[in-house]
């Protein structure tokens, strides 16, 4: 067994194990920190796999952006963890059995299939002697550039609707006019009273 | 590639099934819904990354970068609603929003 092959065991088993525990942790906390060592560790593959930018995009993306947003909303709603947890144990042959399934199906097509060993016709060789960074930037700046103004325009929307969907009028809150303040003058803000000697107002 | 293709393809297999599992689970909390749907997204690009490698093609990389881009939008929106939903309702359980009958 090479090395390569035990780091992807390492690695493969500690992205499966952590996913199990997303998705069966009590903690909703615990659940996102989970899928943050999921999201390392598939980096990990990613790596493995010859994908050295797609990794650092991962770890940049999910760790530094979605798992933060992930944490941020879990800690501030105040969610009531057991009542979120009812159902759990009904839910559960019924969830395994559709799983199974899949696994199963799943593995009866890997089976079946067969993999070319060379490539077919890549429409893209990726090309020798350039990191992979250098490679993909070649293909996605040229050949899908079209797909990849798409993306940060798929980003831009979302920008938008999140801010838009959380954005609220909180009421009467004191907010500074400038207009107003630069065009007060004396007359609105001085009054003059004649008082009388002895009396006052 | 060091490592044979299959074996990324059974890891991918996994969390893929361990994603929708999770959807089962997890039916009251739409959080770790979201969390299951992003095990799914991961294990897709796993499967496009390893085949990239497999076949020497970079179109697979390019794809993965795009799922991920579309993943980090469909959680921001996602969490995004699910703030206003909890603002409206004071719960994000499932079965609480029922507002529409669905």
């Amino acid at each position: 067994m090479t090395v390569a092959l035990a780091v992807f065991y390492l690695l493969a088993g500690i992205t499966i194990a952590s996913g199990v525990m997303v998705i069966s942790a009590r903690n909703p906390v615990h659940s996102v920190l989970f899928m943050i060592l999921a999201f390392f560790n598939s980096a990990g593959l990613f790596v493995l796999a010859g994908a050295e930018f797609l990794a650092m995009v991962l770890i940049v993306v999910y760790v530094g952006a979605v798992a933060v947003l992930f944490l941020f909303v879990v800690m501030m709603l105040d969610i009531d963890v057991v009542a979120m947890r009812q159902g759990f144990m009904k839910y559960l042959p019924v969830g395994a059995l559709v799983g199974l399934v899949l696994l199963i199906e799943l593995f009866l097509v890997f089976g079946t299939l067969r993999i070319a060993d060379a490539p077919i016709a890549a429409s893209v060789p990726t090309p020798e002697g350039v990191t992979n960074t250098e490679a993909l930037g070649a293909v996605l700046y040229t050949e899908y550039f079209f797909a990849f103004q798409l993306a940060g325009i798929i980003l831009l929307v979302a920008i938008i609707g999140a801010i838009t969907l959380t954005l609220r009028d909180r009421g009467p809150i004191k907010r500074q006019n400038i207009s107003e303040q630069v065009h007060r003058d004396r007359t609105k803000s001085v009054r003059m009273r004649r008082v009388e000697p002895g009396r006052g107002l | 590639m060091p490592v044979p293709v299959e074996h990324f393809l059974v890891v991918a297999a996994v969390l893929f099934t361990l994603g929708i599992f999770g959807i089962f689970l997890n039916r009251k909390n739409i959080i770790v819904i979201l969390m299951s749907i992003e095990l799914i997204l991961l294990a897709v690009n796993i499967n496009l990354i390893a085949f990239s490698a497999h076949l020497g093609d970079l179109v697979g990389q390019v794809f993965a970068m795009f799922i991920l881009t579309v993943a980090a939008a469909e959680a921001a929106i996602g969490l995004a609603i699910v703030v206003v939903v909890y603002r409206a309702r004071r719960s994000i359980a499932v079965e609480d929003i029922n507002l529409m009958k669905g």
